[in-house]
């Protein structure tokens, strides 16, 4: 174990700068809310994940939002445990039918002011599972939504630089 | 009985190449198969239903047999005698209408009374109603806990009801159907080429199993041949994936009894894996590049050195994350001797992949149900006994190093020519099975072909059918603080499961 710690301290961090996004790439975001959002909130947000069923395949990625290229931690955005903690609801999957109830409690659950951010083109519109007896198709089905991230899944960095946004403004 | 087991008679190279013949069989011959399954003479690979009636697919060594019960109805329950088909039948009675007769357990699965439908598959009723009672459970200054649907981590929708006595779990019983999507009824009719794409969402982290899994059907059904190298691509990004969800849940698995460290260098090899596969293939989970007939991106002379360079990394850096395990007592601590699986219930469910591979059940597919390229590579299939979640970790910790072996052979022995074929004309009614040994099992995949290209039935089953229930027995006299660790060390597919 020293052995790692040491390594650890004289290796060069992994973690990457985030660079900005190409202009045709900017996730749509009004001016207007990003300054809301700093102006309520400051420098932090505290970020609440709900799986709507999902496939899994987003969570694979905003899981690796923590690891050490990525380290959300750093612009001061934080995954919570609790709804009750959140400023952000941040969702994935189509909003499966036996999921919508348990998604509007937690969105409920959250202290306002509060934004709700679809991840992932099933929370969009339902992506490919769109039409079918079991989904909503789609977060604004459900609820309003503030920030919509396409992918399938949205890549890590995409995630972040949306996320960053939403905290500094475009 | 013997009648029964002489069902079981397509080898492992007949369904491997061909469309896949069914035994029709009676009420009578059904129960007897489930009989024999009770016995342990045979094992339950998968049971669901299709328009035509209920279909069981039994396994003995290399063999493989499909029964199919025609049925507009009812047909004899098989969880009667064979507990591990429970919950498949609940699947098959919420989703067609099916009724198994005489089985234990009555209460829907899938189906939470909000679809506004039942019986979507089938012929469509009311919607049912939403109550759910869960099992009793009575003794004396006994509590229950209720967690989820949504749970504190990132992880997929399910509720799990304890019941504890003080710190002690006498009883988990979960709840799932959360994530259920409807990929039956999406399936159906569908064109072939969406059909790849549904599958491969069914379960994120498995997406080139599956994808390949129903490559492999399609193609049997469709007697279609793939070029060489496609098969050995495909291979390559099987067990790119392998290694992505091995490396992850390694770090995971550890997080969850507190040890942080293996996450943080577990999360950073893993991500290499991700990074990798991105510049080989152009998507990092290698999302819809396996179609039927081939692959949808041909490896490139920089994807081939990233793969390269990406074992070498792992193979630097990996054996002292495995030395750190190995000398962490407070971690061990932890791991060892908890959640223990009864190698006797492994082999009852058939549990696939590394749960089984911890608990004696030594199983895989690439090696006992063959396919190509498998059958020309060489690997070692890693087993124990003693069934904890440190044998868990430690049978995916050998994974690792088999995977990269196979990783080295694929890049070394790349056949070349084309990366994909066009696809024949299908015949309607031809059906075919594929079967690809994910990270977590055997992920399989069965279609019937339908006029002009499209899918007249499909069914996509997850190993987790068959790990889920060996969680609740896994995890009873632990106490409730080890649920988290436990289940990741098992890490089932909500998603797949719930279809
Ligand atoms: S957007 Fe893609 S990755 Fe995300 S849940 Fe949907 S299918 Fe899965």
């Amino acid at each position: 174990m020293r052995r790692l710690l040491l390594e650890g301290l004289l290796r060069r961090p992994l973690t990457e700068p985030l660079s900005p996004a190409e202009a045709d790439e900017t996730p749509a975001l009004g001016a207007e809310l990003a300054g809301a959002v700093r102006r309520k909130l400051g420098r932090s947000l505290a970020i609440r994940v709900v799986d709507a069923g999902s496939c899994n395949g987003c969570e694979l990625e905003i899981n690796a939002l923590s690891n050490a290229f990525y380290d959300l931690e750093r612009f001061g955005l934080h995954l919570v445990a609790s709804p009750r903690h959140a400023d952000v609801l941040l969702v994935t999957g189509p909003v499966t039918k036996n999921m919508a109830e348990a998604l509007k409690r937690t969105y409920d659950a959250m202290p306002a002011p509060k934004w709700v951010v679809a991840a992932g083109d099933c929370a969009l519109d339902g992506g490919c599972f769109a039409g079918s007896y079991a989904v909503l198709g789609g977060l604004q089905r459900l609820i309003p939504v503030d920030l919509q991230i396409p992918g399938c899944p949205p890549r890590p960095v995409d995630l972040l630089r949306s996320l960053v946004l939403l905290l500094e403004g475009g | 009985m013997n009648d029964i087991l002489d069902k079981i008679d397509t080898d492992t190279a007949a369904f491997r190449t061909h469309a896949l013949p069914d035994h029709i069989v009676t009420p009578g011959e059904w129960e007897t198969a489930a009989l024999a399954l009770g016995k342990g003479a045979a094992e339950l690979t998968a049971l669901w239903a299709s328009r035509r009636g209920v279909h069981m697919l039994l396994r003995a060594g290399g063999n493989l047999g499909l029964l199919t019960l025609e049925t507009e109805d009812s047909f004899p329950s098989v969880g009667r005698h064979h507990a591990p088909a429970q919950r498949m039948e609940r699947a098959i009675r919420d989703l067609h209408g099916l009724i198994p007769e005489g089985a234990p357990d009555t209460r829907p699965w899938l189906d939470h009374g909000r679809w506004g439908v039942s019986h979507p598959l089938g012929r469509p009723g009311p919607a049912t109603e939403a109550r759910y009672p869960f099992l009793p459970a009575e003794g004396e200054s006994l509590h229950q806990v209720a967690v989820g649907p949504v749970h504190a981590g990132i992880i997929e929708p399910g509720h799990f009801r304890f019941t504890a006595q003080g710190e002690t779990l006498v009883r988990l019983e979960a709840r799932l159907g959360y994530a259920h999507k409807g990929i039956g009824a999406l399936m159906r009719g569908a064109s072939l080429t969406r059909g790849a794409a549904i599958a491969g969402r069914t379960s994120g982290d498995s997406t080139v199993a599956y994808a390949w899994a129903y490559a492999q059907a399609v193609e049997a059904a469709l007697g279609a041949r793939v070029p060489e190298r496609a098969l050995w691509l495909r291979a390559l990004m099987a067990e790119l994936e392998r290694l992505a969800n091995h490396l992850g849940d390694i770090g995971a698995t550890c997080n969850d009894a507190g040890f942080a460290m293996m996450l943080a260098h577990c999360g950073v090899l893993r991500e290499r894996v991700l990074r990798a596969a991105d510049a080989a293939f152009g998507h990092r989970l290698m999302r819809d590049c396996v179609l039927p007939g081939g692959v949808s991106r041909d490896l490139d002379a920089a994807g081939h050195a990233a793969i390269a360079e990406l074992v070498r990394e792992i193979r630097a850096r990996f054996p002292a994350l495995v030395a750190l395990y190995d000398t962490s007592p407070s971690l061990l601590d932890r791991t060892v001797g908890t959640g223990w699986l009864d190698p006797a219930l492994a082999a009852r469910f058939a549990a696939g992949g590394f749960v089984g591979r911890a608990s004696r059940r030594a199983f895989d597919t690439r090696r006992d149900l063959a396919y190509a390229p498998y059958d020309r590579l060489r690997f070692e299939v890693p087993c124990r006994e003693d069934g904890d979640v440190n044998a868990r970790i430690l049978i995916r910790i050998a994974e690792v190093g088999q995977t990269l072996d196979l990783i080295d052979q694929l890049l070394v022995n790349l056949p070349g020519g084309e990366a994909s074929a066009p696809m024949p004309e299908g015949t309607p009614g031809h059906m075919g099975l594929g079967l690809v040994e994910g990270f977590r099992g055997d992920v399989l995949a069965w279609v019937e072909i339908g006029p002009g290209g499209t899918l007249a039935a499909s069914h996509l089953r997850d190993p987790s059918w068959f790990q889920w229930p060996l969680v609740e027995a896994a995890i009873e006299g632990n106490i409730i603080a080890d649920f988290p660790l436990c289940n990741k060390s098992f890490n089932c597919s909500y998603s797949g499961h719930d279809l």
